[in-house]
């Protein structure tokens, strides 16, 4: 088998396996759209091996795997960043909700106990309890 | 905000936030000093993801209560308690630790030094000729550098820029209510920095503290150094930020 046979069917193979999780809404698709465009790009590749050789010729790279390890590794660690990014922004988010929430647990807490005591002023006669 | 010169700081104005992280054993001590020395003074307590009784120690004094879900680290706590302050109609705040290493008996220095030099955050020192709290090693080569970097960027002399003990005035409060940092030295050397980029006016007050009543202080030459590179690289990182204005010009989020 060709190892342009067997990039064409793992790119194939991944675009399945997003779509699935599309469907399943176990991912949202602004995550999957970066690995469906690597995958487009494979694909690309597989179909047009004269593709990678020009490029690689190109920019004078002379085995055209390199271009594609080096390429590789480039998007493997700009879409780490990316989430790194999302991941820090994410944090801050859940960090003010739990702010937010130890907040308003002490405004209810203190709210109740005004409650409770308003009733037992009231006593037996005054607004029923619950 | 207001143009005109706002009323001077009155012990009614303080919320004292307590920040606490598994301190059910020092809390009650704290709490118990608190409310003896400022018996009016408005407290709450952070509990900061405590998994011990934390935050019932502190409601059975009859405390107010802050639980956050999980831990956020003291930057986390504090910002909660700043935003709280602020709902609660609270013009100042002093951070008290709740390890008993901040004496309760010394608001009343940072509250006067605030009186006299009109600052926005008062930071309680050590080292400033009262007390008697002193360390060596590494750890005091960090802290130098931190004193010379952070008393060049806030326009002041400062011996202490990794007190934890501060008021944080009204126009500070509204600035550390908005985004105070949740990072490692957070909530000292980069509150700051902070501060006077956003052109508020630091002091320092000389202030007794007493050693931590549990835990082991970082006295070893690694971690000391571990402690001295984070240092370096909050300051600069803060000073890369832009400048602000204490009221307006909230930070872009992405």
């Amino acid at each position: 088998m060709s190892g342009y046979v067997f990039a064409l069917i793992f790119a194939v193979g991944t675009v399945l396996i997003m779509f699935g999780l599309l469907r399943s809404r176990q991912m949202r698709e602004k995550y999957a759209t970066t690995w469906v465009l690597v995958c487009a790009v494979v694909l690309v590749l597989a179909v047009f091996p004269g593709l990678l050789e020009g490029a690689a010729d190109l920019l004078g790279i002379a085995t055209p795997v390199n271009l594609v390890f080096f390429v590789g590794a480039l998007a493997l660690l700009l879409i780490s960043v990316q989430y790194s990014v999302e991941l820090s922004r994410l944090e801050e988010r859940t960090r003010t909700l739990a702010e937010e929430a130890a907040i308003l647990r002490a405004e209810v807490e203190r709210l109740r106990a005004r409650v409770e005591e308003d009733e037992r002023r009231a006593g037996p006669g005054g607004v029923a309890p619950r | 905000m207001s143009v005109a010169a706002p009323a001077p700081l009155t012990l009614a104005d303080v919320l004292v936030v307590v920040p606490a992280w598994n301190e059910e054993e020092a809390l009650p001590r704290v709490l118990g000093e608190l409310a003896e020395v400022l018996p009016s003074a408005g407290v709450v307590v952070v509990s900061d993801g405590s998994r011990d009784r934390t935050a019932d120690v502190a409601r059975a004094r009859g405390v107010e209560v802050l639980e956050l879900p999980f831990n956020l680290g003291v930057g986390g706590a504090m910002r909660a308690g700043f935003v709280y302050a602020r709902r609660r109609g609270y013009r100042a705040v002093v951070q008290l630790d709740a390890d008993g290493q901040h004496d309760p008996r010394e608001i009343g220095a940072l509250l006067a030094c605030q009186a006299d030099t009109g600052a926005d955050l008062v930071i309680g020192a050590r080292f400033a000729g009262k007390g008697t709290y002193t360390v060596r090693g590494p750890r005091r080569w960090a802290m130098a550098f931190l004193r010379a970097v952070l008393s060049r960027v806030a326009g002041t002399r400062l011996t202490d820029a990794t007190s934890g003990f501060k008021l944080v005035g009204p126009r500070a409060l509204a600035v550390f209510a908005r985004d105070y940092p949740a990072e490692y030295l957070g909530d000292t050397v980069e509150a700051i920095v902070l501060a006077a980029r956003h052109g508020l006016r630091v002091r320092q007050t000389g202030v007794a503290m007493r050693l931590r009543a549990g835990g082991t202080p970082s006295q070893n030459p690694v971690r000391a150094a571990l402690f001295l590179g984070r240092a370096v690289v909050a300051v600069f990182v803060a000073l890369s930020r832009p400048r602000r204005d204490a009221d307006g010009g909230r930070r872009e989020v992405q």
